[in-house]
């Protein structure tokens, strides 16, 4: 255990950090990106080391002979080789660990390889050149995002688990409601958290993605928007135009059923996400947007109520009856597949040309359709791909009488409170979230995406036609999910309406199932029906 | 049970040596403490949990509350939950009894007639059906019903989409093919039994093999037939196995009460209301149980 006096001997560096960060930022206008992180890390090396205020026998300081051992303080040190350099080493190793849902060749296969090969080498030289001998260990996965959570939750409420976990931003409530996790205040002290400098590039709202209450749990990796992406070969073949932008729930069923007639049955004309296999991405990519697009909101966090079955549910799931019944414009199939193998599906068939539209996140084009790392690789995606907003069922219906719709999620970082290793698990949290990281993270996946820090969204988003559109268009009229600790069960339950909408219920059947069940989740007395 | 004092050995009624007071408790308590560790205990703390609101995250993590008996309220004006009785029922009776029972006794009573050789053989393949790990079996019949370019639609040139529109169909058939070995052997063990001259007599006094099915060996190896269907329809009843094939779904068709209570715990989190209803299941186990109990004290009267 790292009590924390020990810890800011330890770090002896905060001062020399300013200076990095003004090299480190004024390199990012001029030079290309991905060369910049490479050239930065290799300067941040060696920059700890030429400013460092070595004296014999410090930890950290330079020292003569490999194997020499020696005592600073009551700190036991050990000479020790650290990049080119050799180093006053403190003996003890520190061991901390980064749970994430990621797997190289799978799932967030960025991120797997973003942590393995460049945040722990970059870490672990980083921290071995201030003499502190560090390990961090990730474990790949590549599981359901539920599976993962329900085993993040287990290792909590044991105690246990990783010192550093990515975890999705509407999971924020639960877990900080079961006490799993603590603001970062309280976990690393005000003083600690406030004085680290990335804060002033981070906006207010992008840190609201790990925001409960008021009080900052973790770290943002950035936000991200739901838009309606179209193939434009598919749709010049049907007749429709290149810049396709539907105002209405009407036109995007006119244009589905266009493509089917012209294209037959070999494409699908529309993927919607219904049922409980897509899981959360039902609720994020389909039902909320077209609630939204309704005019309602799911929960009103005013009066903390519920929305039951109301007429906006039943508009929306109208719109998945149209789909998948009275027009049969969507695959049935893929919405009924037992867990991601549906999502999976429509990505494939979108990649191949066999899927003319679907509504996804900004993540499909940084992730399952990216020409170098995705699971799904679309070479023509750069040219090929066209976007539209998510229109409000007609002209200004939506909420706050909006004409377009969003919703936006986004993860971040957040800490084991129980983590015996604070100071090392502060120090690579602040890592992960420096503008360094961030420029690797992305040039890994030779792909942008709206970051946290506004320093690296100004240089890197003008460049990107998809996270362009997102954060001009689809960013400002947006909405967040709600932050109640039952979004989930709620979510739940809407998954399961539109699977009932899919295998062919009555809309009022489902509306009322759903409403049913809503009321012995939350409580009749919290459910808004009309 | 009236313990004395006395740790010597005596004799019942029919002249066996037991053990009486202290030396009894010594010998039964590793036996006793394993049972109340694992299994009274766990069943005590299911009840409880399910009276209460607990769920694995959120407020009610921190400190749940008694909520009484709201938890089975909530079960019994639940549809989900009704489904899942029903499908569980559908998914016993067709699995079970129709399909274990009776085509592990047509196998006994075929291969009975048959050569040794022929009948170890099958005997060897049945149970292995039994014996292999249940992830394999899965992904193999996953990979057999599979609605693209499953096994099974390649031999019959079909393009059925197995697993969605069949789902509760397909369970039944994978957990008959599953489990039949365990009423094959016993049944296959009953019908050894049956002293050969009686058959032997039957035959020579004309009897098909219908007949001496109904007249001779049936009457023979009904106990054996009361064990079997309870045990199967125990284990069936419990069974969780075909979550790895259809994870419950397409919707809720093939969510067995098994998996109803694994969704509701680890997927929603919900342990209070989870555990309620794995206390309802509990009672039904119970009730189960005590036939088997009741009819086995029955035969060996």
């Amino acid at each position: 255990m790292v009590n924390e006096k020990s810890s800011a001997q330890l770090f002896p560096f905060s001062r020399e950090r300013g200076s990095m960060k003004k090299m480190l930022s004024g390199g990012v206008t001029r030079r290309k990106r991905a060369n910049l992180a490479m050239g930065l890390s290799i300067a941040l090396a060696l920059g700890f080391v030429s400013v460092s205020p070595a004296s014999a026998n410090s930890v950290g300081a330079v020292c003569a002979k490999a194997g020499q051992k020696a005592k600073v303080g009551k700190v036991n040190v050990i000479c020790k080789q650290a990049g080119s350099r050799l180093i006053w080493t403190d003996t003890k190793v520190r061991t901390v660990e980064v749970a994430a849902n990621a797997i190289a060749g799978g799932k967030n296969a960025q991120t797997a390889s973003w942590i393995t090969n460049f945040v722990i080498p970059k870490f672990t030289l980083a921290s071995a050149l201030k003499g502190i001998q560090v390990k961090v260990n990730f474990t790949p996965k590549g599981i359901d995002d539920n599976a993962f959570k329900t085993q993040l939750a287990l290792d909590l409420s044991a105690k246990r688990g990783a010192d550093i976990i990515n975890l999705d931003g509407f999971w924020i409530a639960e877990f900080a409601d079961a006490n799993y996790i603590k603001p970062l205040d309280q976990v690393f002290g005000k003083k600690k958290v406030n004085a680290w400098d990335g804060w002033s590039q981070m906006p207010k709202s992008i840190q609201g993605v790990m925001t409960y209450d008021g009080k900052l749990y973790g770290t943002p990796s950035g936000t991200d928007g739901r838009i309606i992406y179209f193939n434009k070969a598919l749709f010049a073949q049907a007749g429709l135009p290149a810049n396709w932008q539907p105002k209405s729930w009407a036109e995007i069923l006119t244009a589905a059923q266009t493509l089917q007639s012209k294209l037959g049955a070999d494409v699908v004309p529309f993927q919607l996400n219904a049922g409980t296999g897509m899981g959360e991405a039902t609720a994020m990519q389909g039902f909320l947007n077209f609630l939204a697009g309704a005019g309602s909101l799911i929960y009103d966090p005013k009066t903390k109520k519920w929305l039951g079955n109301t007429k906006a549910v039943r508009d929306t799931l109208s719109f998945y009856n149209d789909v998948y019944n009275t027009r049969k414009v969507g695959n049935s199939e893929w919405q009924l597949l037992t867990g991601e193998a549906g999502r999976n599906a429509s990505f494939e068939a979108f990649s191949k040309g066999k899927l003319a539209m679907l509504i996804e996140g900004d993540f499909l084009w940084r992730g399952p359709l990216n020409p170098a790392t995705g699971n799904f690789k679309m070479a023509d995606r750069d040219t090929n791909v066209g976007f539209a907003r998510i229109p409000a069922q007609n002209p200004k219906s939506g909420v706050n009488q909006q004409n377009f719709v969003s919703y936006s999620g986004g993860g971040g970082y957040v800490v084991n409170p129980g983590t015996s290793q604070k100071a090392t698990t502060w120090e690579l949290l602040k890592f992960m979230n420096s503008e360094e990281a961030i420029l690797a993270f992305m040039s890994i996946g030779n792909t942008v995406r709206i970051t946290q820090r506004a320093d690296v969204n100004a240089v890197t988003l003008p460049n990107d036609p998809c996270l362009k559109f997102v954060f001009e268009r689809a960013i400002p009229v947006t909405f967040f999910r709600p932050p109640s600790a039952d979004y989930n069960a709620v979510s739940t339950l809407l998954q399961r309406a539109t699977a009932e909408i899919v295998q062919g219920k009555s809309v009022a059947q489902a509306a009322a199932d759903y409403e049913t069940a809503l009321k012995a989740l939350v409580g009749a007395d919290k459910v808004i029906s009309n | 049970m009236a313990i004395k004092t006395e740790t010597a050995s005596r004799t019942d009624k029919s002249g066996n040596a037991v053990l009486r007071g202290r030396a009894a408790s010594f010998f039964l308590s590793p036996a006793t403490i394993i049972i109340v560790l694992f299994l009274v205990l766990p069943a005590f703390w299911t009840i409880y949990l399910g009276v209460t609101n607990y769920r694995l995250t959120g407020f009610a993590a921190v400190s749940p509350e008694f909520v009484g008996l709201e938890n089975f309220r909530r079960a019994f004006n639940d549809p989900a939950f009704f489904n899942s009785l029903k499908v569980t029922f559908i998914f016993t009776l067709g699995s079970a009894i129709f399909g274990q029972a009776v085509l592990g006794f047509l196998l006994a009573w075929v291969l009975f007639g048959l050569s040794k050789r022929v009948r170890n053989s099958v005997e060897v393949i049945v149970i292995a059906a039994w014996m292999v790990p249940s992830s394999v079996v899965s992904f193999l019949w996953i990979a057999f019903l599979n609605g693209d370019s499953g096994t099974l639609n390649s031999i019959l040139g079909s393009n059925v989409r197995w697993l969605i529109d069949y789902p509760l169909e397909s369970i039944i058939v994978f957990n008959i093919w599953r489990g039949t070995a365990f009423s094959m052997l016993l049944f296959a063990a009953a019908v050894a039994s049956i002293p050969k001259s009686h058959l032997e007599v039957a035959r020579i006094a004309g009897a098909t093999r219908g007949q001496q099915l109904r007249t001779i060996v049936l009457p023979a190896i009904r106990p054996y037939i009361l064990t079997d269907i309870l045990l199967i329809t125990l284990w069936t009843f419990n069974d969780f196995g075909p979550y790895l094939i259809t994870a419950g779904g397409p919707g809720q068709e093939t969510e067995l009460l098994a998996i109803f209570i694994y969704n509701n715990a680890l997927r929603f989190l919900e342990f209070g209301y989870a555990s309620s209803i794995a206390a309802i299941m509990l009672g039904i186990n119970l009730i189960l149980s005590l036939i088997v109990i009741s009819s086995g004290r029955k035969r060996s009267k």
